[in-house]
């Protein structure tokens, strides 16, 4: 298999300089994620899980270890790349979804989801024509595409969220607490996006609080339990 | 410690702006003590810092307004090479005229008030050299539509309009020539909240339609984090820490960045 | 030897009112202003006995000019004849011992404020020009530092504006008098108060224009043969003022600048704003003999 990323003795701790407090996250990670493979992120609360996947997006800055990225340029370490070489990567190739929307005042649901391809450089109508399509996979409804997020109820913008992060393919793609707030058929058209993606090559980091929902799609589990063992494979899992 | 960074190996192509080294006093205080800074093509630079921290008389030193002691900035455009601050007079008036936008937090510096809104964007093509009045008035129209300014008030002067149209009529001034980078100087402090959200939507969207590089420098982290790719905090006329910007907002590193990061949430 | 026989004996005053070395350093300042057409030299403005903003820079200049074979016309608002005019000629004529004349054909020298006579001037002849406000740029730029460096810049851009401005809230150009022209390709001017009429007057003309502001010390000129062009947009031409088909009620002259002249009725009638022309038409009506001269606008028209 591809390897897309491999993670190589990944430390991460917070300084509180306030505080003169030195807060450790998580110590010496490592492991690999293949393409089209679904890692899930297991571990108790405060395990650092959506640490790791900030750290990954490079949100974080990491403390030690190496975060060998497979990039269509080459293989770079995310740990140590320039600011401006993950900015490009995130446009291109890494994606994050989260919980949450940030949505603007005065920006359409179909700009909000249009916005990363009109980035990657397509046309204003092949774009608006895209996000509508996606729009309407995660089930929002038609008359509220040209309205505006900003007033949209929780579930609904995190529909918006979904439908804008997952509208490119990515060759990396971190989840966090996608299913968060949504309803049952949102969460099934997630689950088929993803698994569109996964079929395609996609490999993806995630973290879910009720891991049912994408139970098919996992192939892997790390647990980040202090002195767990690092990898289990899936079948030995009972969640 | 965190790790260093590697110099980019995947963006290959030039930073736009690139400002290396200044320093500029003013009697006994340092304003800006060896800052350097740059900023890739179609990215948005984000300096934050308290008052006086130098973070405006850096910008003043990219729109050429001020010299520093020491240091050189260059801009990678065709026709351009050297450092900037060599130029002289006429050179730095043209090339300001033609290649930097600037949007002044006050906009008694940036604008004529008495004169009409539309005729503030023209006054940048006739210093140009443009001299049709047609061309004149179709170029202020298209500006000022773009900077989301209510066309029936195109001729209305700035001293009539609301604080967020003023800066919507500087918006449209410096982006008219099409710069190659603009400046944003506290663009929206001092305006109401609401009418701030306006004018920095305004500001992404034009961002995004059309690639445009942007430093822009505020105290209001709000600000930076609503518009900023990239962030570099300054204090007492230094730069402290640089980043991504949800990287500084997120984990920032400086214990000074720390203490404007938590201040703020 | 003594101190006598190196002094000139004592007089009440120099010739021609100013002493030698403010007449000296006029000279100089004027062959500066030739030099480069249009660009504004400073001047110590002496006192004269005339208050500031009557003509005394125009005046200092015909007073640094003038010999006792000089022929000296004054005009105000076109007239010969008005109190400041014949003041002014007086003055000249009793300092200097010049002899004085209304005929502009005759005159070697003529001091104006506000117009440009209507007959064309010859090569050995001056016109002093009396300006209020020399700098054009002050509706645009107060800070007159800033306004020098635009100048040195050719930095004209904002003159422009200016006209967009009037375009914009009345339709046209609203600039009557003093409108900004562009000299010699180079310096922009204001030609003084003169009505938009006169200004095409000085373009490649035959004469030596000296323009003078006593008050605000500068002094520029236009030298003969030298392009003087109106700031205009290009797809808006410049316009003079519709006098063109007017008739003078007095002299019957028509197609030259006039002065309005409001009637009891409500309406108005016009007057030849060149008096002596008028005077000279009048004469010819009246079978005194013809001694108008070839004038600038032909039918009511520049010939271009």
């Amino acid at each position: 298999m591809t390897q897309v990323l491999e993670i190589d003795g990944l430390t991460k701790g917070f300084s509180l300089h306030h505080l003169e407090k030195d807060i450790p996250a998580f110590e010496n990670i490592s492991f690999a994620v293949a393409a089209g493979e679904f890692v899930l992120l297991k571990g108790a609360n405060g395990a650092g899980k959506s640490t790791l996947l900030r750290t990954l997006y490079r949100s974080y800055l990491p403390l030690a270890g190496e975060i060998r990225f497979h990039s269509s340029h080459g293989l770079i370490d995310l740990a140590r790349a320039a600011d401006v070489d993950i900015a490009h990567l995130r446009r291109t190739e890494i994606g994050f979804v989260t919980q949450f929307l940030t949505a603007r005042p005065r920006v359409s649901a179909e700009a909000i989801v249009a916005e990363p391809l009109r980035l990657a450089g397509w046309g204003v109508e092949a774009a608006l024509k895209a996000a509508r399509t996606a729009l309407e996979t995660f089930g929002v409804k038609p008359d509220l595409w040209a309205a505006y997020p900003t007033t949209f109820s929780g579930g609904e913008q995190q529909k918006v969220n979904l439908a804008r992060a997952l509208i490119l393919p990515q060759k990396l793609l971190m989840l966090d607490e996608p299913t968060a707030s949504l309803d049952a058929n949102a969460r099934g058209a997630l689950v088929t996006r993803l698994q569109e993606l996964k079929d395609q090559g996609t490999a993806m980091i995630g973290v879910f609080h009720h891991p049912d929902d994408v139970m098919h799609l996992i192939d892997r589990i790390v647990d980040l339990t202090p002195n767990a063992v690092p990898q289990e494979e899936r079948d030995d899992v009972a969640l | 410690m965190t790790l260093t960074l590697d110099a980019p190996r995947i963006v290959e192509t030039r930073p736009l702006l690139e400002v290396h080294g200044v320093s500029r006093s003013y009697g006994p205080v340092k304003a800006v003590r060896n800052v350097s800074a740059h900023a890739y093509p179609g990215e948005v630079l984000g300096i934050v810092g308290e008052s006086g921290s130098g973070k405006s008389t850096l910008l003043r030193m990219m729109n050429l307004e001020e010299i520093p002691e020491t240091g050189s900035y260059t801009l990678d455009l065709p026709d351009l090479s050297g450092n900037l601050f060599e130029l002289d007079r006429f050179a730095r008036r043209m090339l300001c005229a033609t290649k930097i936008g600037i949007v002044y937090q006050n906009p008694h510096l940036g604008l004529l008030m008495k004169h009409s809104s539309s005729g503030n964007v023209a006054e940048r093509l006739l210093v140009a050299g443009e001299r049709s009045f047609a061309t004149l008035r179709q170029a202020a129209t298209e500006a000022l539509d773009a900077s989301e300014f209510p066309l029936d008030r195109l001729d209305a002067p700035p001293i009539e309009l609301s604080g967020g149209m003023q800066q919507r009529v500087q918006l449209a001034k410096a982006i008219a020539l099409e710069p190659a980078l603009l400046l944003l100087d506290e663009p929206t402090t001092g305006l109401d909240v609401s009418v701030q959200a306006l004018v920095l939507d305004t500001l992404k969207r034009l961002q995004q339609d059309r690639q445009i590089t942007m430093v822009i420098v505020s105290h209001d982290l709000g600000v930076i984090r609503t518009l900023a790719d990239r962030v570099m905090v300054m204090r007492r006329g230094e730069v402290v820490e640089t980043g991504l910007a949800d990287q500084i907002f997120q984990d920032p590193q400086h214990p000074y960045t720390q203490q404007l990061v938590h201040a703020k949430l | 030897m003594s101190l006598s026989t190196l002094t000139k004996p004592w007089e009440a005053m120099s010739y021609g009112f100013l002493d030698g070395s403010a007449k000296r350093e006029l000279r100089r300042k004027m062959l500066k202003s030739v030099a480069v057409p249009g660009c504004q030299m400073p001047y110590a403005s002496r006192e004269v006995p005339m208050a500031r903003g009557w003509g005394t820079g125009g005046l200092q200049v015909s007073l640094t000019l003038v010999n006792p074979q000089t022929c000296v016309k004054v005009i105000d608002q076109g007239a010969d004849d008005s109190v400041n005019a014949a003041s002014i000629r007086r003055f000249i004529a009793q300092v200097a011992g010049t002899p004085t004349t209304m005929d502009t054909l005759e005159a070697d020298l003529i001091q104006s404020r506000h117009r440009i006579p209507e007959e064309i001037l010859r090569e050995d002849q001056v016109l002093v020009l009396q300006v209020p406000n020399p700098e054009p740029l002050r509706p645009v730029q107060p800070n007159m530092s800033i306004a020098r460096q635009m100048h040195a810049d050719a930095d004209y851009g904002r003159m422009w504006l200016q006209l967009y401005e009037q375009i914009v809230r009345s339709g046209r150009v609203m600039q009557g008098a003093s409108y900004p022209s562009l000299v010699n390709g180079r310096h922009v001017m204001t030609p003084s108060p003169i009505p938009r009429w006169d200004v095409p007057k000085l373009h490649m003309a035959r004469h030596l224009t000296i323009l003078s502001a006593g008050r605000e010390k500068r002094i520029f000129a236009v030298p003969p043969y030298t392009r003087v062009e109106p700031l205009v947009f290009s797809d808006v031409p410049y316009k003079v003022e519709e006098h063109g088909h007017l008739t003078c009620t007095r002299s019957g002259t028509r197609g030259f600048f006039m002065n309005e002249i409001p009637q009891d009725d409500g309406s108005s009638a016009f007057e030849v704003s060149d008096s002596e022309w008028g005077v000279k038409t009048i004469r010819a009506r009246d079978g005194d003999g013809e001694s108008r001269g070839e004038t600038w606008y032909k039918n009511g028209e520049m010939p271009q």
